[in-house]
């Protein structure tokens, strides 16, 4: 298929974005300023301070004479390049594919994309009228190559719309300057008598090349197609990307999300071809008023039901606020993973932890209380009870080794343990009775002690003795006394669990 | 006559039975809880699974005995493998305990809701999956409209919901199909031997749907359940070293 391009020229960027803001700017002459070697110079103006004959590159104070009544603005570096790259994500809704083009322009791959406007000249002018509408004007140009775009862009009188292979007679009857050379090499065409790139296009290679040099050979083939160039994008495009633009902006619910859902239809058709499943995604929505948001989901397991998709995005769809009404929705796949044979799950019986169907219970529950606070244990080889077991995130995960149970231990643990006053008769025997919460607990049975030591190659530290001890009413409690064998050291008791 | 017309009753019982949501298992599908004579207080002498069960707990000691109890449950509602989502507010349990009563924690998943009012929201999302052999959900407050949306949510996908009521101040009606308490009770070993003996409970049936409910002495005793009938010690008492 052969590649098309649109480059688009924001002529007067700056200005335009300023009269945005100021509405009184329109009629009025507009320039910005920027220092040099002390001294102000006009670096951008609108179309009023043009015609009263302000160029680039002149000083403040000749404008302000030329231009009687012109508004100055002072520069700030890198304002264009934030513009650009504001309306390069404004552009996202024509290509996937935006270049920003600096100084003042945008570079668009538009390769298959005209036809959803109906034509690449209804293309050019829904861009053109959209974005006067926002108050910018813009000379879009197409073509073949990014070359010769550009220079229809900004140096044709008519016939923005190149016809595919037409670049040669496009080329033709522009500038030099159209072919982006640079300031010595214009100068020094000018000074040869080449007005048109039609009166050296026709000279051997090797004589421009030996009297002008590589680059301008390099830039001529490009815009003619014969060298290539590539387009860097802004954003890097994901593969599994779908996007509905809604002729009538949306502000319902109900609009959304049959527009939510017919877009997870449409991705989960072209995953399910491909034999993937969809793990995360992000859903991004443009807002007619320029501002764009996106809600993310995530899943346990490769997915390809619509119905489940939807459900996870349902639940986050009451934080969408549509404002004036949104005009675009983007579901970018961000990651895909081949999706489980689903023949092998029927004959299965029960289903286990990674089956599809808990799966997709805890995508709902995670899509609602989070991740974080969804856990699954697995024993550690550690004595120390509360290294005992630690938390997994991955469902499928079995355990390395078998759960212990030799040694019995409460159903029910106080994290962190708490302190307790209790009375032993002996040294190293039980307590007889210990006070907990004001409420006094008369020991008549206990086991222990089971001395439990800090693993010293993980953690410095004592070891506790602990006791399983039941009081009068039958509750059964985990005590643990802490060492008391230095001098000096008394033992304190702390209450660890409920047994059952 | 007399007896057809018993007869009859009999079926009409048995029907309506059916029509409140009991479902006779065909004779092979029945598991066996190990609950001996508890069993007979439930409709058809089967321990109802595909119901919600409501545990009514006032201290945390009888949290750790619901949960025990609970654990011995599934035990049999695990033992044809799948999971079970453990749904927690606040939670204490202390996962590597539960291999004691024959539940593999690595076979539970817990949910640990930051907000009180999740609780329920997951649970209801847990009891519509029919994927799950289980739901253990440890609440506070359950109206009886929200158990009612939890036992609709269970008559569609027939898992098997318990709800730990923690804290309870005063005991509320409820739609679940039996509402238990379970204490813990002073154990007892062979007069004479020191030291702590099996878990023992006393397991209250306050309210069974169609059932009896009743009062019995548990104990947990190698791996499965054992119904205590107190009997006269006739062992002497004998005093170990």
């Amino acid at each position: 298929m052969p590649k098309r391009f649109v480059s688009i020229w924001f002529r007067y960027l700056l200005t335009d974005r300023e009269a945005i803001r100021q509405k009184s700017l329109r009629d009025l002459p507009v320039a910005f300023t920027e220092p040099d070697h002390g001294r102000l110079l006009v670096i951008a103006m609108n179309v009023n301070a043009e015609q009263c004959g302000v160029k680039p590159g002149i000083a403040a104070a000749d404008a302000r004479v030329i231009a009687p009544g012109i508004q100055l603005f002072e520069n700030k570096p890198g304002r264009n390049v934030k513009l650009l790259k504001g309306m390069a994500e404004w552009c996202l809704r024509y290509t996937p594919l935006v270049m920003v083009d600096l100084p003042d322009g945008l570079l668009l791959d538009v390769t298959g994309c005209t036809h959803l406007k109906g034509g690449e000249t209804e293309y050019l002018k829904d861009m053109v009228s959209r974005l006067r509408a926002l108050g910018y004007t813009i000379r879009p140009g197409m073509a073949d190559t990014i070359g010769c775009a550009w220079a229809v862009a900004r140096c044709a009188e008519n016939g923005l719309n190149v016809p595919p292979g037409g670049q040669r007679n496009a080329l033709m009857p522009l500038p030099p300057a159209s072919l982006r050379l640079g300031t010595d090499l214009l100068i020094k065409l000018n000074q040869l008598g080449f007005y048109q790139v039609s009166s050296f296009i026709h000279l051997p290679k090797s004589v421009l090349k030996r009297r002008f040099g590589g680059n301008m050979i390099l830039r001529l083939y490009q815009a003619l197609g014969q060298e290539a160039e590539f387009l860097l994008p802004l954003k890097e495009p994901v593969p599994y990307s779908e996007r509905i633009s809604l002729l009538e902006p949306v502000t319902i619910r109900p609009a959304i999300e049959r527009a939510v859902h017919t877009l997870i239809d449409q991705l989960c058709k072209r995953l399910y071809g491909e034999g993937l499943g969809l793990r995360s995604a992000v859903l991004t929505y443009c807002r007619i008023d320029g501002k764009s948001y996106q809600l993310a989901i995530g899943t346990n397991h490769p997915s390809q039901r619509t119905d489940h998709i939807f459900k996870l995005f349902e639940l986050q769809l009451d934080q969408v606020a549509p404002g004036l009404g949104i005009e675009l929705f983007i579901l970018d796949a961000l990651k895909t993973e081949p999706a489980s044979d689903k023949q092998s799950m029927l004959w299965n019986g029960k289903p286990t932890a990674d089956s599809e169907q808990v799966a997709e219970l805890l995508d709902n529950i995670a899509a609602r209380v989070g991740n974080v606070n969804i856990h699954r244990y697995l024993p550690k080889e550690h004595h120390w009870p509360e290294r005992a077991a630690a938390n997994t995130a991955d469902l499928t995960e079995i355990p390395a080794s078998e759960w212990r149970d030799d040694h019995i231990r409460p159903t029910q643990l106080l994290d962190p343990p708490e302190p307790i006053e209790a009375m032993a008769l002996t040294p190293d025997y039980a307590p007889r009775q210990f006070v907990y919460r004001n409420q006094r607990h008369i020991i008549v049975s206990a086991d222990g002690p089971e001395r439990i030591s800090h693993e010293w190659w993980t953690e410095d530290g004592g070891y506790r003795d602990y006791y399983m001890a039941e009081d009068e009413e039958g509750m059964r409690y985990w005590l643990f006394g802490t060492p008391n064998e230095l001098p000096g050291q008394t033992r304190r008791w702390f209450i660890h669990g409920y047994f059952a | 006559m007399e007896a057809t017309k018993e007869e009859m009753i009999d079926r009409l019982r048995q029907d309506l039975m059916g029509w409140e949501g009991f479902r006779p298992l065909p004779p092979g599908e029945r598991q066996e809880f190990g609950l001996g004579v508890i069993e007979n207080a439930f409709p058809n002498q089967t321990f109802p699974t595909g119901a919600l069960h409501e545990f009514i707990s006032t201290r945390p000691e009888f949290t750790a005995a619901i949960s025990s109890f609970i654990a011995g449950i599934m035990q049999t509602l695990l033992a044809g493998g799948g999971v079970c989502v453990w749904v927690s507010y606040t939670r204490r349990i202390y996962p590597p305990a539960l291999k004691r009563f024959g539940v593999n924690p690595d076979r539970i998943i817990f949910i640990d809701v930051q907000r009180e009012k999740d609780v329920l929201w997951v649970t209801e999302e847990a009891l519509k999956c029919n994927g799950i052999a289980a739901v253990i959900c440890e609440t506070r407050l359950l109206s009886f409209m929200e158990s009612r949306r939890l036992q609709l949510a269970v008559e569609q996908s027939h898992v098997t919901g318990f709800i730990v009521r923690k804290d309870v101040k005063h005991i509320t009606t409820s739609a679940c199909a039996a509402r238990w308490t379970v204490k813990p009770l002073r154990s007892k070993l062979r007069p004479g031997m020191p030291g702590v003996g099996h878990p023992r409970w006393q397991v209250d049936l306050l309210k069974v749907r169609n059932g009896h409910p009743g009062s019995w002495t548990l104990e947990w005793k190698n791996k499965q359940f054992t119904v205590v009938t107190e009997q006269v010690q006739t062992e002497k008492m004998q005093r170990y070293a």
